[in-house]
């Protein structure tokens, strides 16, 4: 039987972009995708407005001690089922970032992360493509 | 069909309970006092340099930040290179100089767009960022990535722009210029925008010299700061181009700076790519040498500083970035206060703070600290004021 | 007559290193730097750029450093400010521009600026613990503990 939330999320994922500490190249090359270029649009995907109306989150930065609450908070705001998309090198391993006294943790030990796009930053086909097979994982 | 949200919220949270990186005061509608919360982003960057190599160092500074993430890195390796006077080839200094002009067209681009949003003119935001992209593909050309480009090493350069690749880039460049001439006459002749960022978010020339802004902001307010010129390095002495300086340091002034100087830009890469000579890319450095040295470029938001200590090891003793945010941001106090809060976002922007620090705005009420408005609405708010002044004017 | 003319003509007696044509460095005391600051500022019409702190084993050195734009010199004032006290005048009654810089070097190194106004933590975290700071040599501070002992 056709579960409605499965068949919804599948058509129209609503995206919640949560940025950590980043420095912003993963987080202009995700608002790129909504432009005329890429247009995430076509896909039925659309940048949610609200952590409380997204399906999928998008990931990017590194978790600084200022900020893991509100990460924290933000990623427990979202309803399920939710999908977790690591967008950038640093959301998925933070290496270059590891030694640093106001690092915390890797982003996949504070909450569960379903795809990993990795680059520096990945490209907004490669974002695109990350998000279309998280989606996958709902079937 | 589901209730379409077309702005970009991705960096714009709202945020609800907790400490914000700016957070307005409010009387009725005007903004009594305003505090700034700095430290999200904080992630160490000095104290890891320390503990890297020169080469490490400059791939490292480079994800400072995102949008002008060459200008860290152009600033580090002179520093590096003032240690001990190494001497860059010609050549390098031009491709350096092509580099870091192509950025600020670059983010100023990116800055239209976000204050094009902020305004309600979504399809400035959308032409701005689609007529980026041209500029991406140049430095995907040249370089082999759209961002974080990965040019710069001390010394010179790690990529040459091959001979045959010098006329598309031209024509690239061509294209580029028209579209921002088309945008500085649709932006500044726009009599909604014109009366919508006139006179808003002043900052006084005496004020811009006490707080020791850098770059447009203290360029819009009258002070003809503009290391290029007054410090100059890379090929910057080589070429010919104007410093644009306004006076009367409003939200309108800000943006004229940034537009005409994509202008200036396009035409210094123009320069760039007829007069480079043929030669060696790199001064092949073997090593820093002892001492300290200090390195300046003029970012798109205003001078970098970088201070380098060497011991003579393959280690930075101290690594000091001083980044142009550092300076300009602590305006707002002068900016905003006094203001409309439905300016507030504008205003904020205005000064190109690094984008994710505009998203953390709050409203609060002086009295008893209850959060009456988050970013969002604060946007939104900005939008609405334009919407009403379209109304008077059509 | 050219700024470093000035400098030199005003204060003769404090070392100057001239690194190159646009780089300047004067030696001062953390007793006089506010005055050669004052002097550098208002009467050589400086941008204040930065500052950087620099943990060394007999104090922190701070570098202030002063643009001249139209001259296209920057000067740099070294001050030492020596251990155990660290306490240095800060520059804001002068320049407000170093309000950021000098909280920051507060919290990353120790150094108290007696008369800042708001020296508050600006970049590290609410909850970093006192007493801990980043950008001192862990060396000087393990040779510290031994000595104590």
């Amino acid at each position: 039987m056709l579960n409605p939330f499965k068949w919804g999320l599948k058509k129209s994922p609503w995206v919640f972009h949560l940025g950590a500490s980043a420095c912003n190249n993963c987080d202009i090359e995700i608002v790129d995708c909504l432009t005329p270029k890429h247009d995430i649009e076509r896909f039925g995907l659309i940048l949610a407005g609200s952590p409380r109306h997204a399906d999928v989150l998008l990931v990017s930065g590194i978790v600084n001690r200022q900020s893991i609450e509100r990460f924290k908070r933000v990623y427990d705001q979202v309803p399920k089922p939710k999908l977790v998309v690591a967008v950038g090198v640093c959301a998925c391993s933070a290496d270059l970032f590891r030694d640093s006294y106001n690092f915390v943790k890797p982003v996949d030990e504070i909450i569960p992360v379903d795809v990993y796009v990795p680059g520096c930053p990945p490209k907004p086909e490669a974002i695109i493509a990350g998000v279309m097979k998280a989606l996958e994982k709902i079937k | 069909m589901a209730d379409r949200n077309l702005i970009p919220i991705g960096p714009f949270h709202p945020l609800l309970e907790e400490p914000e990186f700016f957070k307005f005061y409010v009387d009725g509608e005007k903004v009594v006092d305003a505090e700034v919360r700095v430290g999200y982003n904080h992630r160490g960057v000095e104290k890891l340099a320390e503990g890297k190599t020169y080469d490490q160092a400059t791939f490292l500074v480079e994800r400072i930040c995102g949008i002008c993430s060459t200008s860290h890195p152009f600033a580090f390796v002179q520093a590096a290179e003032d240690v001990s006077g190494i001497v860059v080839p010609e050549r390098a200094r031009y491709i350096r100089t092509i580099i870091g002009d192509l950025e600020r067209i670059h983010s100023h681009l990116l800055w239209v767009g976000l204050a094009g949003h902020f305004l309600g003119y979504n399809t400035v935001f959308m032409w701005a960022w689609k007529y980026r992209e041209p500029v991406l593909d140049v430095f995907e050309a040249i370089s082999g990535n759209r961002n974080h480009y990965g040019m710069f090493k001390v010394g010179g350069v790690r990529r040459d722009i091959k001979d045959e690749q010098i006329p598309s880039l031209v024509k690239a460049i061509d294209d580029i210029e028209r579209f921002c001439s088309m945008l500085v006459k649709a932006v500044m002749d726009d009599p909604v925008i014109r009366a919508r960022t006139k006179g808003i978010g002043v900052l006084k020339k005496q004020d811009a010299i006490d707080i020791g802004v850098v770059g447009p902001v203290a360029r819009a307010s009258g002070v003809p700061n503009d290391i290029r010129k007054d410090f100059p390095y890379a090929a910057y002495d080589r070429v010919e181009f104007e410093k644009i300086v306004l006076e009367n340091g409003d939200v309108f002034d800000r943006t004229a700076v940034r537009l005409l100087e994509c202008l200036e830009s396009a035409a210094i890469i123009r320069q760039c790519l007829k007069q480079m000579p043929k030669g060696p890319i790199d001064a092949d450095v073997r090593e820093i040498g002892t001492g300290e040295g200090i390195g300046q470029h003029e970012a798109p938001r205003g001078e970098v500083l970088h201070y380098v200590r060497s011991n003579g090891s393959n280690y930075p003793e101290r690594h000091k970035i001083r980044a142009p945010s550092f300076m300009n941001v602590p305006s707002f106090k002068k900016t905003v206060i006094g203001e409309s809060i439905a300016d507030a976002a504008l205003i904020t922007a205005a000064v190109d703070p690094c984008y994710c620090c505009t998203e953390r705005m709050t409203v609060v009420d002086p009295d008893n600290g209850k959060v009456l408005l988050n970013g969002d609405a604060l946007v939104r708010l900005c939008q609405e004021k334009t919407e009403k002044m379209r109304k008077q004017c059509y | 007559m050219s700024a470093l003319g000035k400098i030199k003509e005003n204060f003769p007696d404090l070392p100057i290193f001239e690194k190159s044509g646009r780089r300047v460095f004067v030696e001062v005391s953390p007793g006089r730097a506010k005055e050669l600051a004052r002097f550098v500022y208002n009467e050589l019409g400086a941008r204040f750029s930065t500052a950087s702190g620099l943990d060394t084993r007999a104090g922190v050195e701070i570098l202030y450093h002063l643009a001249i734009d139209r001259e296209g010199l920057l000067v740099s004032l070294r001050v030492l400010v020596p251990k155990p006290e660290l306490k240095m005048q800060s520059f804001f009654d002068i320049m407000p521009a170093v309000e950021w810089v000098e909280r920051e070097i507060h919290e990353m190194l120790g150094v108290d600026f007696t008369g800042h106004p708001n020296l508050k933590r600006l970049l590290l975290p609410d909850d970093w613990p006192e007493g801990v700071y980043p950008f001192r040599k862990k060396t000087f501070e393990s040779e510290k503990e031994v000595t104590e002992k």
